[in-house]
Formats: C-alpha cells, sequence, structure tokens
C-alpha cells in the first residue's frame, strides 16, 4: 500500500465514521413494525439530504472498500500490486454504479 | 508429525484485527447485494415491499442482525485503528478492542430483540 | 524411582524448510535456559545439530527462536516459565529462510533495514560545534523509546504482515527508520519517509502489534510506524514526498 492509497483509504474511513452512525439510526427506524416499502420511499421521494447522504456516503464506501479488497488480494491471495489493483478498480466500479443506481432508485424513480 | 505452532495468533489484538478484515470482506460481499436490493425500487415501490416482506422470516432477522454487529465491529475496529495512527500511543488497545466488540454485540442485539 | 519432572521432552526441528521435529530427552536443572537445553543436545545427544547463539545473556539477540509458538530469546527463557507438561517445541525463527535445524537465514531482515534506510545520515562534521540535544525534548524522547533495537528478528518473526507480504519492511526496520526520522541530527529524512512510504512500507501495517508483545527490548515499533504514518502522510500532503 503507498501513502497515496493509504491517505485515500483511512480518508474515507474517518468520513463514513458519522455517516455510518446515522445509517443505524436509519436502519433502527426503518425496521420499525409495520413499516412498508411505501413508508419509507414516501420519506426518501424527492430528499436532496438523503441524496446527497447517499450519495457520498456510496462514493465513500466504494473508494475505502475497493482500497481494503486490493490490501486482501495482495496478502492473501497470490495477486500482487497490479492484479490486486484492477480488481479493486472493477470492483470499486461496481460497487459505484450499483450504489448511485439504488439511491436513484429510493430518491428519483 | 508435530504441526508448528503459531501462538502469535492467540494474541487479542491479532484476533481483532481478523475480524476487522473479516467483517470487511463480508460487508463488502453484502453491499452489492444490498444495492440491488434497494434498486428494486426503481419500478416503484411493488418489489420492493415484496422483499421486505420476505425478509420479514426469523433468520432473515438473525442475518441482518449479524450485519449490524459487523457493520459496528468494522468501524469501532477502524476507529480504535485510526487513533493509533493518526494521536499519541496510548495503551489499553487490548480493552478497547474488547469495548469495540462488547459495544457492536449490545447494539447488534437489541436491533434483533427490536425486529424478531 | 524416575522422577518425571526430571527429563523434558524436547522437540527440535531438524532439516531446512524440509524437515521434522525430532524428539530428544533433556536432563532438567534448576534455573535452566531454553538455550541450555539446546546447548546440552548439541552437546551430549547429536552434535549435527545446527544452532546459534553468542552472548549468552540477553544482550546480542543470535539465540531467538521459537519456542512453544513464541519467538523468544532462549538465553533469557526459563524453562520452567515455558515447558508445557515437561514439553518443549522449538523450532527456528517464522518468516525467514531456514539454513538448517534452528539456524535461519537473517540477509533479508538486514537489507530491509537498508531499504528503510535505516542508517544514521550526519549533518555536520567533526569540525562543526556539537549539536545540543535537550533529553526531554519530545523529537528525543520519541527517538530514544526506539533505539534499544539489537535486531534479534523476534517482531519480524512474529508479524503476520511479514508473512503474508514478502515486500513488507517490517516491524524492526520502520522502527528504525522512526528513530531517525526522530533523531534532530539526521540529514538523510527526505530519502528516509519515501522509502517508507513506498509499497512494502510503513502503511501496510495493520497495528496488529505481535511486535509490540513480543519484543524483549520492550519496545513498540506498532507506535513507531504510526509515527512514519502521520510524518510520511504530512510530507505527502506538503509535496515534499516523491511516492
Amino acid at each position: 500500500m503507498t501513502v497515496r492509497l493509504y491517505i485515500w483509504q483511512r480518508g474515507t474511513a474517518a468520513l463514513m465514521l458519522p455517516l455510518v452512525l446515522v445509517h443505524v439510526a436509519v436502519i433502527f427506524y426503518a425496521t420499525r413494525k409495520g413499516m412498508t416499502a411505501a413508508d419509507i420511499l414516501a420519506r426518501t421521494r424527492g430528499s436532496v439530504v438523503w441524496a446527497s447522504f447517499y450519495g457520498v456516503f456510496v462514493c465513500a464506501a466504494a473508494i475505502h472498500a475497493s482500497i481494503g479488497l486490493r490490501n486482501v488480494l495482495t496478502e492473501w491471495s497470490p495477486l500482487q500490486d497490479r492484479g490486486a489493483g484492477w480488481c479493486a478498480i472493477v470492483f470499486g466500479l461496481v460497487l459505484l454504479m450499483l450504489g448511485l443506481r439504488a439511491v436513484f432508485a429510493v430518491v428519483l424513480a | 508429525m508435530i504441526a508448528r505452532r503459531l501462538d502469535h495468533r492467540k494474541n487479542l489484538l491479532w484476533i481483532a484485527a481478523l475480524v476487522h478484515r473479516l467483517s470487511g470482506l463480508a460487508l463488502a460481499i453484502f453491499l452489492p447485494l444490498h444495492f440491488l436490493t434497494l434498486g428494486l425500487a426503481i419500478n416503484g415501490e411493488a418489489r420492493l415491499e415484496g422483499f421486505l416482506r420476505w425478509a420479514d422470516q426469523p433468520l432473515v432477522k438473525v442475518s441482518e442482525s449479524a450485519l449490524v454487529f459487523l457493520l459496528l465491529v468494522h468501524m469501532l475496529g477502524g476507529l480504535r485503528v485510526l487513533v493509533i495512527e493518526n494521536l499519541d500511543w496510548r495503551d489499553g488497545q487490548k480493552q478497547l478492542a474488547t469495548v469495540a466488540a462488547g459495544i457492536s454485540a449490545i447494539v447488534a442485539f437489541i436491533f434483533l430483540a427490536r425486529v424478531l | 524411582m524416575s522422577d518425571p519432572q526430571a527429563e523434558l521432552t524436547v522437540a527440535l526441528w531438524r532439516g531446512a524448510a524440509q524437515g521434522r521435529y525430532e524428539t530428544y530427552r533433556v536432563p532438567r536443572r534448576a534455573s535452566q535456559t531454553v538455550l541450555d537445553v539446546v546447548t546440552y543436545v548439541q552437546r551430549h545427544l547429536d552434535p549435527t545439530l545446527s544452532y546459534r547463539f553468542a552472548c549468552r545473556v540477553g544482550m546480542c539477540g543470535s539465540c531467538a527462536m521459537t519456542v512453544n509458538g513464541r519467538p523468544r530469546w532462549t538465553c533469557r527463557t526459563h524453562v520452567s516459565n515455558v515447558a508445557e507438561n515437561g514439553r518443549l517445541q522449538i523450532g527456528p525463527l517464522e518468516n525467514l529462510p531456514v539454513i538448517k535445524d534452528l539456524a535461519t537465514d537473517m540477509r533479508a531482515f538486514f537489507e530491509k533495514w537498508q531499504q528503510a534506510k535505516g542508517t544514521f545520515a550526519p549533518s555536520r562534521t567533526r569540525h562543526d560545534a556539537i549539536e545540543q540535544i535537550k533529553p526531554d525534548s519530545p523529537a528525543r524522547i520519541a527517538a530514544d523509546a526506539a533505539i534499544e533495537c539489537i535486531n534479534c528478528g523476534i517482531c519480524y518473526a512474529a508479524c503476520d504482515t511479514v508473512r503474508w507480504s514478502s515486500d513488507y519492511l517490517g516491524p524492526a526496520a520502520l522502527n528504525r527508520a522512526w528513530s531517525l526520522v526522530s533523531d534532530e541530527r539526521d540529514s538523510g529524512n527526505r530519502a528516509r519517509l519515501a522509502a517508507v512510504a513506498a509499497s512494502g512500507g510503513c502503511h501496510a501495517c495493520h497495528s496488529h502489534q505481535s511486535c509490540q508483545e513480543h519484543c524483549p527490548q520492550l519496545l513498540n515499533p506498532t507506535a513507531s510506524i504510526a509515527g512514519l504514518k502521520r510524518r510520511t502522510v504530512a510530507a505527502y500532503l506538503k509535496g515534499e514526498l516523491k511516492p
């Protein structure tokens, strides 16, 4: 791991500390007995706040998880810097696309 | 054939690092599935509602509780590492790691109690 | 009448990368150390056993081996503290190629020391005034906390990041780099920070703390490496680092 990757990984980690806490609170709220999909979506639809919050969260998670995956691959698999780097980039892009699609689905669709 | 021993892996902090890594991997595997599920809402709420009702079964709720544990233990373990790396050294790392795991377990348990 | 506690059953690694543990019976003595046990085997039971030692008083670090799964200085490890029901398993240090039996090839360990720029780069000559260093300055306290390393290799053997990542410089080399980074007399920090910020440098450390847990000098390479992480990030953000 180089200093640049380290900064991005630790930086997104620090950014996500408050985001995870809010998300856990959201999880508790959304799983209350009797909450339907309609109830949840009624709160997210058209919300700039939720779009921004989860948009940022998705981007940070995609960066953080892909660099983490790269580390695991270089240490626990035969892949080294280049191979692991490419796998990480692909994984990060998959997370980014699926994540932003999910944000779109609950806010705008 | 006498097996070679690796007793340094009995160190609590090594185990904490392993939990941090495995929880990260588990969350990385879970996340695309989570995004796909939420993406069900793209064509209206009916399919998402169908999934949520399927997810009402106890076994799914237990799995969700495990995910809450994994998310929190990964975050709190990561916070402990961020403190080591960015602030002056403090002793008591084993205690901090234990507290992180304990808080995660308690919150996951509370979640489970609420949803079951 | 035989006393079951009068003898130790000792499994010693014989061979190199391929090999096996062979069992020897060694008389138990008061205040016996693990090094005494290994020496007894070589002198009285099997002269073909290969192992290293030098000072035998805990100053040189040459006698480090894996004892019942933990890397230790064998000269400072009392059998009474580690024997489990009169049994010992002794092998070479981990994470290093085995030359023969209990002796490892430590070249990689020392080469990484050089790679991490773990050597002092003077900033003054004998013709300059002696630099005044206050022993209670924060930098000197940080350097002193890391400086007593005798290169025994125990931290390197205990570190799983070393095991999993062949280019990881390891706790000892990075700890020494930190002691020099903290040394106000040293002039080599530009190259040194670049060396420890590269792939395999300080950022690969996961803070397992196995190094700190096993260091016989009670050093804390995890803390030293954290210090390097802070300094390299600051240097990088200021554009002083070429990664």
